[in-house]
């Protein structure tokens, strides 16, 4: 089969690679019928995800056709359609019985690696490094799916797969950003970010109550389509972001603040700069300016809620800002499993329709250069479907 | 995962009478256990006995009702080593006080714990996740024959007898004299308010020579890290009834692999 791989920084490569076949008895494989690059992909593609191995498949957003089962998936069948969440889960350990499914204590081989780095090891995720999992991820046209009883998600034939395809990852994904909010109604949420998660915060934030959300982005059409979620918007490379906040909010600044950017922000100010010289010169692994003024303007006793991804170790992190006002900070993998049934419904009853986010749709064939233009913002690029089928 | 590491030796060295009275308690368990009346009272048992000690601080009353021979254990401390003298079995004089290598570790498993004592009690049920060994076999009731991959496709065989046995609390083991490999070992069952608590303690002393570079590559060169490995694949096959694995699918090396052979 096709299969997008990456091969080094900068170097992502279609190969014919073999097919997947069944390894456990929990697994399934599907045909891809569509699958997306995410805006963590490109922390891959720039090289900040450590324990990535050339030859590794990519791709953790994907749908389609299940087309065999082992004997230990009961709950499926070959022709049902399905969208898999990226984080694997098997369903049955402390961890995913208290809904944490992100944090599944055994679906990471591989596990021994992340506890080097983080003390435990969370959950084994899609195409994301050997550190997270080392599986093979689904931006091919098949892919084996372990714990196939517990992950991939039927979804009804009337839906299209751009309605569905972000099931597996960014709308849960802002959604559980503008969850971890606490959000009262009335509250004004400010959101850095708006890529496809911040996007779908925003409408996630309003959908919880939220009276106000002000987005902060300087891509022209991020910012337009974050308009038209109803958010107002300052510019991300205007200096006085915090100033033009705590006006906007009465002096009180956002009681919530999203940083849907995650370890490579970009920024005006010199801890920019800063940031882009230690993580150059691997004294650092995270550029932190967004979550930095996340916490900054965060009012007092507020939440930061932070889905976006980080790697390592944070440098000039604002942790007595956070400590004095009181903040509640808030983050994690996505829980994708425990929203979906909710987020469907919503999807269903036409109260939001994801599709918006897609600008580019190509086949599989285009994957290096739309890692490319997606990365460079170019072309108006905000969301890449590809299909491989 | 929850699992707890502890270095066996930084743990016992906390005091030497502490360590002391753990090896006699112990050792008394594993005299009781062995019903050896060859062995004069407890004091070959005391070789040995220092892993055993947390894996039946509950059994305190086999040690009252036994009673401990102090003159015996007295001569048998060489003084200022905490070692043990040479009077019993291999197994416990190559194993005794400080000698060869201890590890202990511990994992929870979200698993009701007679389940998981009944799977661990058939040991020819270990290799499933014990990644170095083959084999167990067993031979006669409380004795077992072990079989474990070496380098260069190398066997290492010992037997085992059960030394002690708690049902859903502890089962304890150790290498018959005259093995190739000198090795001791309990895993205890504990509740927890997270699932079974699974400790496992293990002592091994590698015999010198080629066959002794062999055991030692057994175990790794961290046999924290293998004990736990195995145990974590012990919890992932208990809880999800297989253990996660990415061999055998595809990737892009593979296909550079092809073309440079085309």
């Amino acid at each position: 089969m096709k299969a997008v791989c990456w091969e080094g920084r900068n170097d992502v490569r279609v190969e014919h690679v073999p097919d997947p076949t069944l390894i456990n008895p929990r697994d399934a494989i599907v045909r891809i019928t569509s699958t997306a690059i995410c805006g963590s992909d490109l922390h891959l593609f720039d090289g900040f995800i450590p324990t990535m191995h050339a030859g590794d498949i990519l791709g953790h957003e994907f749908m389609g056709i299940v087309e065999d089962v082992g004997r230990g998936v009961t709950n499926l069948k070959r022709g049902d359609r399905v969208i898999v969440p990226f984080p694997i889960a098997c369903g049955r350990c402390f961890f995913c019985n208290h809904e944490l499914y992100s944090c599944c204590d055994n679906s990471n081989p591989n596990a021994w690696m992340a506890e080097k780095f983080y003390g435990y090891s969370a959950a084994g995720l899609f195409g994301y490094s050997h550190m997270l999992g080392g599986y093979a991820g689904g931006q091919a046209e098949y892919a084996r799916v372990p714990f196939a009883d517990v992950g991939p998600f039927k979804v009804p034939e009337q839906l299209t797969d751009e309605q569905v395809l972000f099931l597996t990852d960014i709308y849960p994904t802002g959604f559980m950003a503008a969850e971890n909010c606490n959000i009262q109604r009335g509250d004004t949420v400010a959101v850095w970010g708006c890529g496809p998660v911040g996007q779908f915060a925003i409408r996630s934030a309003f959908l919880l109550g939220a009276g106000r959300v002000i987005a902060i982005d300087t891509v022209p059409e991020r910012v337009m389509m974050a308009n038209e979620g109803g958010a107002e918007t300052l510019d991300s490379m205007d200096p006085d972001v915090f100033y033009k906040l705590r006006d906007l909010t009465g002096g009180l600044g956002p009681d919530a603040c999203i940083d849907a950017v995650g370890m490579e922000a970009h920024g005006p100010h010199l801890d920019y700069v800063y940031d882009k010289v230690k993580t150059m010169t691997f004294m650092a692994t995270d550029r932190v300016s967004a979550l930095r003024q996340a916490i900054h303007s965060c009012r007092k006793g507020g939440t930061v809620s932070v889905p976006g991804v980080y790697g390592g170790f944070l440098d000039k992190f604002p942790f007595g800002a956070a400590m004095n006002k009181g903040l509640t900070i808030k983050t994690g993998q996505t829980h994708v499993h425990k929203y979906l049934p909710r987020l469907l419904r919503y999807i269903e009853s036409g109260a939001i329709d994801p599709s918006f986010v897609v600008t580019h749709r190509v086949s599989l064939d285009d994957a290096p250069q739309m890692y490319r233009t997606f990365r460079a913002k170019q072309d108006g690029c905000i969301k890449v479907v590809m299909k491989p089928h | 995962m929850a699992v707890a590491a502890t270095n066996f030796e930084e743990r016992v060295n906390v005091g030497r009478i502490e360590r002391w009275l753990s090896m006699i308690a112990g050792g008394a368990l594993a005299g009781y256990a062995f019903k050896r009346r060859e062995v004069p009272g407890g004091v070959a048992a005391i070789a040995g006995a220092a892993l055993l000690y947390r894996g039946t601080t509950g059994h305190c009353d086999v040690y009252q009702a036994l009673g401990i021979n102090h003159r015996h254990a007295e001569a048998a401390r060489r003084p200022g080593t905490g070692m043990i003298a040479d009077r019993g079995s291999d197994t416990r004089a190559q194993l005794g006080g400080s000698r060869g290598i201890h590890v202990e570790e511990s994992v929870t498993i979200n698993r009701p714990l007679g389940e998981l004592y009944r799977f661990w009690r058939n040991f020819e049920n270990l290799p499933q996740f014990m990644e170095h060994l083959n084999s167990v076999a067993i031979r006669e009731e409380g004795i077992s024959r072990w079989t474990a991959k070496g380098p260069a496709g190398m066997q290492v065989e010992w037997d085992a007898r059960i030394i002690n046995e708690v049902e859903n609390k502890v089962i304890g083991w150790q290498s018959l004299e005259g093995s190739t490999i000198s090795t001791a070992g309990s895993v205890n069952f504990d509740e927890d308010p997270h699932g079974t608590r699974v400790t496992v303690h293990l002592q091994y002393n590698p015999p010198g020579g080629k066959l002794g570079a062999a055991v030692a590559k057994l175990f790794g060169e961290e046999p924290n890290q293998t004990i736990r490995e195995d145990l974590r694949r012990f919890k992932q096959l208990m809880e999800t009834g297989e253990i996660p694995t990415t061999e055998g699918q595809p990737s892009g090396r593979a296909a550079r692999t092809q073309r440079r052979s085309a």
